[in-house]
């Protein structure tokens, strides 16, 4: 794991002070509401309908047990004893005080954390692989780069009043667990004649007009992956639209000029600046490459998993996968059990996580863009001790990517830009599925409490999006969309829904899927085949 | 310079200045002026203009004015960017709706003199100015960014 030298803690100890500084200007009245929302932004303190909310950066997903520690820590004192981690991987508070968040933030600089540029007009945490490191498929470690992504962008002078927020992902596998085509800017990283580069995607994004990136550069070394990004971007910051806050994301100029001409204008700007410095040298990466090494895995540990406890065998078939170390395996632990707040953890099961991370699993922890949290490194050997544990802090719904794996938005029950609630309704498709999820199979449910998207609805197999229907909340439904490899949008079904209709609706859905599968089809397989008729014909008859 | 010096010039603008010459006193043209023209020095940008089509000129400009309308608008900060790294000397001035708190990322994109529709407070901006002790990127200021520091 990266571990800050003293200039890394100097910038974030600053930090703590700047902001200490701006929120007594501000209750001195020295500074507007007006004035100071941006800057308040800039460090992922939002107003919402019944107080302040922070987020705190976990960059690229990553923490340790002491940082994780701390996030309880945090919810303990200043929160209500819990944390909402986000589909961005960091975790977000939603009772804060605003005379607390400076002493927040002097808390997290103490852990190495932050929640420098968690919101804002600005370039945000830099998202990753939650597997990286651990996955077989992976070329390299995706994290030193997004490390070196996450320094570039931070207080980047040039790029902190962009047009809109700006999102960048970096993966290093084929197999897509971070949506990169879905991100302002997605970094693809693969090998070519020995040397490790990028391919660039920009313009991605789900919002009220999702697009899936463009390819813009086919391969970039790392020598020179920062001034070509400052390139990307400095076009972005110039030509982005600024009169429609709807229209001001980066895929909407690539969709208004043309990803051709986009590509010209980047390359015109990049031949100007490429040799102008402002590339750190390889050591910086390599630096920062070493500091990933991983843990000295036990080379002998054994292969076989006792699995006579046939619950345990159900959680370790659905939750564990594959690691590229013999003996060891990945584990996902669900923050999505039937009736729960997606992505919710209290404080105790924050410190039982921690806790497991520390004893088993060399000290590490992700956060997913799912909202469920990963060990990485786990011993084979280990599974079911730790499987006890999650059991008995109710940590381990064996449900990942099934239905009941929600993705959801906090929603009118907490953000002031929703039009209708996500929480109740994740907890009756939950309750309603329960019982007979596994036997429909991987199915990514997300949902959104209005169009933003927050809770990438777009990219579900199945979506919800939460409206206002004059003065109602009314769901439409969509079907057929993926924020993995193989990224798609989906397609609105049809008039929406109340609650309970929307429930209903995906009933029929996921009974007529079962009744056209072929052989091991998954929902989103037969969708492709057949269409989305069949399934209309099911919900609206 | 670390510390602006604070300058009332005859149009009765309060300017903050990082730098010791004489305020150029000849009143700024706007971009199309300046293109139809080849005797101006001194030029404004409004926020849309692109500042590259000053390049050609940069040696007889002897100060250029970046319009901000909005202190949400950032385009200024990628023109006063490209004009420094172009080579430009003169003196570059931000104007309009500039806060405090942006004062020091301007520095590092190059501007070296403000012009602020509300004055600002000199003693939060001194402190500003100082707080971070080093940045991680290099830019149009001769600031060292950290990994110089740590490779030399």
């Amino acid at each position: 794991m990266y571990r800050y030298d003293e200039y890394d803690q100097s910038i974030v100890d600053a930090r703590v002070e700047e902001f200490r500084d701006q929120v007594e200007r501000r209750l001195s009245g020295a500074l507007t509401e007006d004035q100071f929302k941006p800057l308040r932004l800039m460090n992922g303190l939002y107003l919402q309908l019944h107080a302040y909310m922070l987020r705190v950066a976990v960059p690229y997903g990553t923490l340790d047990s002491r940082q994780m520690r701390m996030l309880g820590h945090i919810a303990r004192k200043y929160d209500r004893g819990y944390g909402h981690f986000t589909t961005r991987q960091n975790i977000q508070y939603n009772w804060i005080k605003l005379a607390d968040a400076p002493d927040i933030l002097a808390e997290l600089a103490t852990v190495q954390m932050h929640a420098i540029q968690t919101s804002g007009n600005c370039i945000r945490n830099i998202s990753s692989d939650q597997f990286a490191g651990a996955a077989a498929d992976e070329v390299a470690d995706p994290r030193p780069w997004a490390e070196l992504l996450r320094q570039w962008s931070t207080f980047h002078p040039e790029f902190t009043y962009l047009p809109r927020k700006f999102k960048i992902a970096v993966i290093a596998a084929d197999e897509d667990r971070a949506a990169m085509r879905l991100h302002d800017i997605g970094i693809q990283l693969l090998e070519r004649d020995g040397v490790l580069g990028a391919k660039i995607f920009v313009g991605g994004g789900m919002g009220r007009t999702p697009m899936i990136a463009h390819e813009v550069k086919d391969f970039i070394t790392a020598d020179h992956l920062m001034s070509y990004l400052e390139a990307c971007l400095r076009v972005y910051n110039r030509y982005g639209r600024r009169d429609n806050i709807y229209k001001a994301r980066i895929k909407i100029l690539l969709h208004e000029i043309g990803v051709d001409a986009y590509r010209d204008q980047v390359e015109a700007e990049f031949a100007a600046i490429r040799d102008l410095g402002i590339d750190p040298p390889l050591a910086e990466l390599a630096r920062i490459t070493a500091m990933f090494a991983g843990p000295d895995f036990a080379s002998d540990a054994p292969d076989s998993v006792d699995r006579s406890d046939p619950d345990f065998a159900v959680w370790l078939d659905q939750n564990v996968a594959a690691h590229k170390q013999p003996g060891h395996a990945i584990v996902t632990i669900s923050l999505k059990p039937i009736g729960g707040i997606p992505g919710d953890a209290s404080a105790d099961q924050i410190d039982l996580m921690a806790d497991l991370a520390e004893r088993y699993g060399h000290d590490e922890l992700r956060v997913t863009h799912a909202q469920n949290i990963v060990l990485p490194h786990v011993r084979k050997a280990d599974l079911y001790a730790i499987w006890t544990a999650l059991r008995d802090a109710r940590l381990a719904e064996a449900n990942l990517d099934l239905i009941s794996d929600i993705i959801a938005c906090p929603g009118l029950d907490y953000c002031s830009l929703a039009n209708a609630r996500s929480i109740p309704l994740a907890q009756k498709i939950g309750e309603r599925f329960a019982g007979r999820q596994r036997e429909l199979g991987e199915l990514k449910l997300k949902i959104s409490g209005c169009i933003n998207a927050c809770g990438h609805h777009h990219a579900g197999h199945i979506g919800i999006l939460g409206v206002d229907k004059k003065g109602t909340e009314n769901y439409q439904l969509l079907l057929g969309g993926s924020g993995a490899e193989d990224v798609s949008l989906g397609k609105i079904t049809g008039p929406g829904f109340d609650e309970d209709g929307v429930v209903d609706a995906i009933e029929r859905v996921t009974d007529r899927y079962v009744a056209l599968r072929e052989a091991d089809e998954r929902f989103l397989d037969t969708y492709r085949r057949v269409g989305m008729q069949p399934f209309k014909e099911a919900i609206y008859g | 310079m670390v510390d602006p010096i604070t300058v009332n010039t005859n149009a009765g603008e309060t300017l903050l200045r990082f730098r010791d010459d004489v305020v150029h006193d000849e009143p700024a043209v706007t971009l199309d002026a300046f293109l139809g023209q080849t005797n101006a020095t001194a030029v404004r940008l409004e926020a849309g203009d692109d500042a590259r089509e000053l390049l050609p000129h940069l040696g007889q400009i002897a100060l250029v004015e970046i319009s901000f309308p909005t202190f949400r608008d950032g385009r200024g900060y990628s023109a006063a960017r490209i004009l420094r790294e172009a080579g430009f000397e003169g003196e570059l001035r931000a104007a309009g709706d500039v806060l405090v708190d942006q004062i020091p990322h301007m520095r590092r994109c190059g501007f070296d003199s403000f012009a602020p529709e509300k004055p600002v407070d000199a003693a939060t901006l001194t402190k500003l100015l100082a707080l971070y002790p080093q940045p991680y990127q290099k830019a149009a200021d001769a600031r060292v960014p950290v990994w110089k520091l740590r490779h030399g």
